[in-house]
Formats: structure tokens, C-alpha cells, sequence
């Protein structure tokens, strides 16, 4: 990857995590660590492997996205606002009574906001209805969908798989955030998913492996998804949860629970914004 | 007069084809139930917008879910009782509540469809769909009031669930009569002493007993509540100002379904003393469709009962 590139993304990452505990902080609510596990994938996704149309949100030729993890919606809120969806200053209003970024994405409620979810496991199912319903459209556009790990562990989610493969969908493409964690603990311990790889190339999926936090990993693998012909694809991202602020990396298991007090916010920050001076810029 | 019998399903095999025509947007998901629910007629005319998914009712609502949020009209179609109650999760939250234009075709609701038994009997159904904002939930009594909704539902923006059944019944409405939207409802006969909603089958029962309640001098007036949600509130309650007590009938649990909403509404608004003609507490079980509508207690002769409940309760 283009050094610039690299720099740019790392810099805009950077910035949408601080936004993510600014959001959390002032809300006071939890999910941070699901939340920042998914920042760099989202970012490579917004500002270079996706087609879309900020000023035109629901431009028919846009690729569609579904956070099916729609808890994680801090960090799909803050890379929206960075992107030029709304304005930031709605992240502030997180999750209040009648303001536009509700504690789960919505459909028709925010702008950039593409499926209604938070229910988990349903995100592959709508993007497959997507991918019949666009198929034949020109262009045709593609729909990526950011699953967390816990929710493969739902019944709906495999019926969606085998699908998305039997109709032979090859224009969308899964990302597993496989951040390890689910609401009560270890996914290892609570209901192991593995071997993933071999489960959905058994669904006949084709499967890529990448980096979470490594954007010419998640590049190579998003091209390779991108010229698969025939069959969805699933990249599967190894990412940490709580990425970027080292406390509640720290925090493992407990991490999703976390409500940062004051003083835990501005540690945070602060960590962010010295990682920010020694990779240099803001956006 | 002729009056062929006819079951509302078939109003679904019949009109889906033409809709297909009407509405090049319109899609129709099944669930390995074409030849049950007629969605093959669909599917033999239009194959490129028809889509099995197999014994997968989740995956229905929310492949139906990603159509509609792409531009397109759907219509989910399988066995009342797997449609909605497998995959109620996924419709409320892929469908309902971002108000998606997908309408729900439920057929062998109740337990005239006879002799499968309680897991197919669907009886908590009206329940379920009337719970969840932003649905219309229709339930309608005769082939012509089926089709028209159905062409109605599938035309507007709404998500709406419409009950059918395979049993022939006999007409009550006219073609050309197409006067048929969520929220209306039907006055079949007007009368002073005693009102009686009815939905679906229980439509006819009503008509029965009103036949047999004019030879006993009480004059009781017939609405046809085939939208359970939202109500024909106008009209019920019109009725009831006049009548002074009610008596609803429906093929459905006690709980839940068009009984307890027009007991709420009349609450509200008009207190009198209502009645209820339903299953009370209890799963369906095999039988001929005869047999077990006598069972349950979903017979003429039950509203005629009621309603002389009703009327010795009446507020004067």
C-alpha cells in the first residue's frame, strides 16, 4: 500500500476512535471495546474500498454496507461523520431521546445507514436479499457486511450462509470481526466457532484471512473478495478488542462492560493523541 | 342465486400472476410452500422474481427484508404458523420496524385447516402481527375481499400481514365490490339490538346468527373487522352507541387477537359489555374441519349464545 495512503488511513482511524470515546464517554455507555475493534476495518472500507456518495447517500449505485454487529454502531456513526454523512456534532447526541444516531443503526433514521440491525446474526441474510435484488443492476454494486464472531454462533446466520452460496452471490462480501469476545466472555470458552475457515468454505463460501488492524492486509484481502466470481466471500479479521487504547485492551473479558469514567476518557484520549504525533497528522 | 364457494388462498393463486404484471418491482419469497400456498403460480409465470429459500423461514424474512430495502415489493408467503412464529425476531426487526413494503400472505391459519394438528393450527397468530408497530394485520372473509386486499396491500408501503385459509366459503362480497383498504370494515347487516364483529371464517358464523337471532326478535347488526389492525373504529363504535353491547368472533386464541382489541377500543371509548367467541387457552388439535370448529366452540350457534349474553347485559 501506497505510503500516503497508509498514513492517511492511519491518521482518519486514529480520529474516529477519539470520536468513539468522546461518544461513549458522553453517553456513558458500553460496547467500547466491540466498538474499536472494528475502526480500521471500517475506516479502509469508507474512505478506500467503497463506493459511495456522502452528498447522496442513497444513490443506487452505491456499494451497500450492514453492520450486522450493530452494537458497534459508535464507531459506524463516527466514520459516517468523518466521512461527511452528518455532521459530527451529532455524535454527541449518541443515543439521546429523538436525535438521529440511535443505540442500534437504523434504516431511514440516519443518513449512510443502510439495514436496521442489532439483532444478531440477521446482516448476511439482508445482504443477500440486496445481492438478488441487485444483481442484474448495472453497475452492480457490492454489499459488505461486518459480522462480530459471537452472533455466527445463532442458527439464521448459517441458514443466510448457505444461501448466499447455493445462489452463488459473489457480490457479497462478510467480514468477521473476530475480536474473540462475546457479551459473557470468551467466544473460545462460551461456544468455540472453530475451525471458522473450514465451516464456511463447507458452506462454499471462499475464505480470506486478514489482519484487523493492518489495512494492506485488509486491502489484499478485500481485492481478492472482490474478484471472486461465483461464490460470496468471507474475510475473516483477526482484531483486538478495545484496539488502540491500552487499558482496555488490557481490561480482555471485561472490556465490553466498561463505561469510561472522566478520568478514564482522558486517558484514553490522551494515548490516542500521542499514537496521533507519532504517526503525524489529523484529518 | 350462485354463490360458488371459494377459499381466500385461492384469491392468492388467482390474483398473484397479475400482480407480477402490475408490478414489474414485485418480488415473491417462498419457503418450500408453493404448492401449498399457491406462490407457484407466481413462480411459473415470473421465475427470475420468485425465490424458494428453502425450509428456512428467518432467511425468508430477511432475504425479504434485503429485496425491499433494494427498491423492491415483496410478498413472503408460507404456512401461518412458520412464517410468523419462526421468524418473528427477524420481522420485527428487518421489517417492522424500518417499515418495509413486504407483505406477509399467511394461509392455513386455524383449525379449519383440519387435521394437521396444533403445530400447524396457527391460533396466536393476529396476536403476534397486531403486537408490532407499523404492521396492518388483515384477516379477510370471503375470495373477493381477499384479492382485493391483497392487490391493496401490495400496492402501498406498508408491512402487512393478511391471513388466509383453504376452506371454501361461500361469497359475501361481489368483483366489483372493491372497496377494501387496511383499517375499513364492512357493515353486512344493520341491526339495534346487539353488534357483532367478526374476522375470516367467523365472518359466516355471524351471518348465520344473525338469521337465527332475527327469529328471536333480536336485531343484530354484522361488521365484517376483516383489518384487525388498524380497526374500523368508526364503525364499531357507531354500532355499539346504537346497540349498547358486542359480541366478537374470530378464529384465534382468546388472547391477543381482534377480541381484545375491539374490547380495548370499545373500553376506551364506549363502555359496554362484550362477548367473546374464540379458542379459549388452547392449542388446536387433529380432527375434521367440522369437528373441530364444533369443538373450539367457533360456530353460529356459539355467537347466537353470546349474543343474547351480551344483550341481557346491554347498557341501557
Amino acid at each position: 500500500m501506497d505510503k500516503a495512503v497508509l498514513k492517511r488511513l492511519k491518521t482518519v482511524s486514529n480520529t474516529v476512535r477519539q470520536d468513539v470515546i468522546r461518544m461513549a464517554g458522553v453517553a456513558r455507555c458500553g460496547n467500547l471495546a466491540s466498538s474499536l475493534s472494528i475502526v480500521d476495518i471500517l475506516t479502509i472500507l469508507y474512505w478506500k474500498e467503497m463506493k459511495i456518495f456522502p452528498e447522496a447517500p442513497n444513490s443506487p449505485e452505491r456499494d451497500r454496507f450492514i453492520l450486522s454487529k450493530g452494537h458497534g454502531c459508535p464507531a459506524l456513526y463516527g466514520a459516517l461523520a468523518h466521512r461527511g454523512f452528518f455532521s459530527r456534532e451529532e455524535l454527541w447526541n449518541y443515543s439521546r431521546l429523538g436525535t438521529m444516531l440511535q443505540g442500534h443503526p437504523q434504516y431511514k433514521i440516519t443518513p449512510g445507514v443502510d439495514a436496521t440491525t442489532g439483532s444478531l446474526g440477521m446482516g448476511p441474510g439482508i445482504a443477500s436479499g440486496m445481492a438478488l435484488a441487485l444483481r442484474h443492476s448495472t453497475p452492480s454494486p457490492y454489499i459488505y457486511c461486518l459480522t462480530g464472531d459471537g452472533e455466527l454462533q445463532s442458527g439464521s446466520f448459517w441458514e443466510s450462509v448457505l444461501f448466499a452460496s447455493h445462489h452463488g452471490l459473489d457480490k457479497v462480501i462478510l467480514i468477521v470481526d473476530l475480536n474473540g469476545l462475546q457479551s459473557e466472555g470468551s467466544t473460545d470458552r462460551i461456544l468455540s466457532l472453530e475451525p471458522l475457515s473450514d465451516k464456511f468454505r463447507s458452506f462454499g463460501w471462499e475464505v480470506l484471512r486478514a489482519e484487523g488492524h493492518d489495512f494492506s492486509s485488509l486491502e489484499k484481502a478485500f481485492s481478492s473478495a472482490r474478484d471472486q466470481k461465483g461464490s460470496p466471500s468471507a474475510i475473516i479479521a483477526r482484531t483486538v478488542p478495545g484496539k488502540g487504547v491500552s487499558f482496555i485492551e488490557e481490561a480482555a473479558e471485561g472490556a465490553n462492560r466498561m463505561v469510561l469514567s472522566r478520568e478514564e476518557m482522558d486517558k484514553a484520549l490522551k494515548e490516542l493523541s500521542q499514537d496521533q504525533l507519532s504517526t503525524g497528522g489529523t484529518i | 342465486m350462485i354463490n360458488p364457494e371459494k377459499s381466500t388462498r385461492e384469491a392468492f393463486v388467482d390474483v398473484i400472476p397479475r400482480m407480477g404484471e402490475v408490478y414489474p418491482d414485485l418480488w415473491v419469497v417462498d419457503a418450500d410452500s408453493g404448492s401449498l400456498t399457491g406462490a407457484s403460480s407466481f413462480a411459473d409465470n415470473f421465475p427470475d422474481r420468485y425465490c424458494n429459500t428453502g425450509i428456512a423461514e428467518q432467511q425468508q424474512a430477511l432475504l425479504s427484508s434485503g429485496l425491499a430495502l433494494s427498491g423492491k415489493r415483496v410478498v413472503a408467503v408460507s404456512q401461518a404458523s412458520f412464517l410468523v412464529s419462526r421468524s418473528y425476531d427477524q420481522i420485527r426487526n428487518s421489517i417492522a420496524i424500518p417499515g418495509l413494503p413486504v407483505t406477509f400472505i399467511a394461509t392455513h391459519a386455524g383449525v379449519s385447516c383440519g387435521e394437521e394438528g396444533a403445530v400447524t393450527q396457527m391460533l396466536e397468530d393476529l396476536a403476534l402481527m397486531r403486537a408490532l408497530p407499523n404492521f396492518k394485520v388483515l384477516a379477510p372473509a370471503d375470495y373477493w375481499s381477499a384479492r382485493h386486499l391483497i392487490e391493496a396491500s401490495i400496492g402501498n408501503d406498508d408491512p402487512v400481514y393478511i391471513r388466509l385459509g383453504r376452506m371454501p366459503l361461500p361469497l359475501v362480497y361481489s368483483g366489483s365490490d372493491a372497496d377494501f383498504s387496511p383499517g375499513g370494515g364492512r357493515m353486512l347487516v344493520e341491526g339495534t339490538g346487539v353488534t357483532i364483529c367478526a374476522c375470516g371464517i367467523m365472518v359466516h358464523e355471524a351471518l348465520k346468527a344473525a338469521e337465527i337471532l332475527s327469529q328471536q326478535d333480536l336485531s343484530a347488526e354484522v361488521i365484517d373487522c376483516y383489518s384487525v389492525q388498524p380497526l374500523p373504529s368508526q364503525v364499531i363504535l357507531a354500532s355499539v352507541r346504537r346497540t349498547g353491547c358486542c359480541v366478537v368472533a374470530e378464529e384465534h386464541v382468546s388472547r391477543g387477537g381482534l377480541g381484545e382489541a375491539v374490547a380495548a377500543l370499545i373500553t376506551r371509548n364506549y363502555p359496554v359489555p362484550v362477548k367473546f367467541v374464540s379458542v379459549e387457552d388452547r392449542f388446536g388439535q387433529s380432527g375434521r374441519t367440522e369437528e373441530l370448529r364444533e369443538y373450539y366452540g367457533l360456530t353460529g350457534n356459539q355467537v347466537v349464545s353470546s349474543a343474547v349474553q351480551a344483550w341481557t347485559m346491554r347498557r341501557r
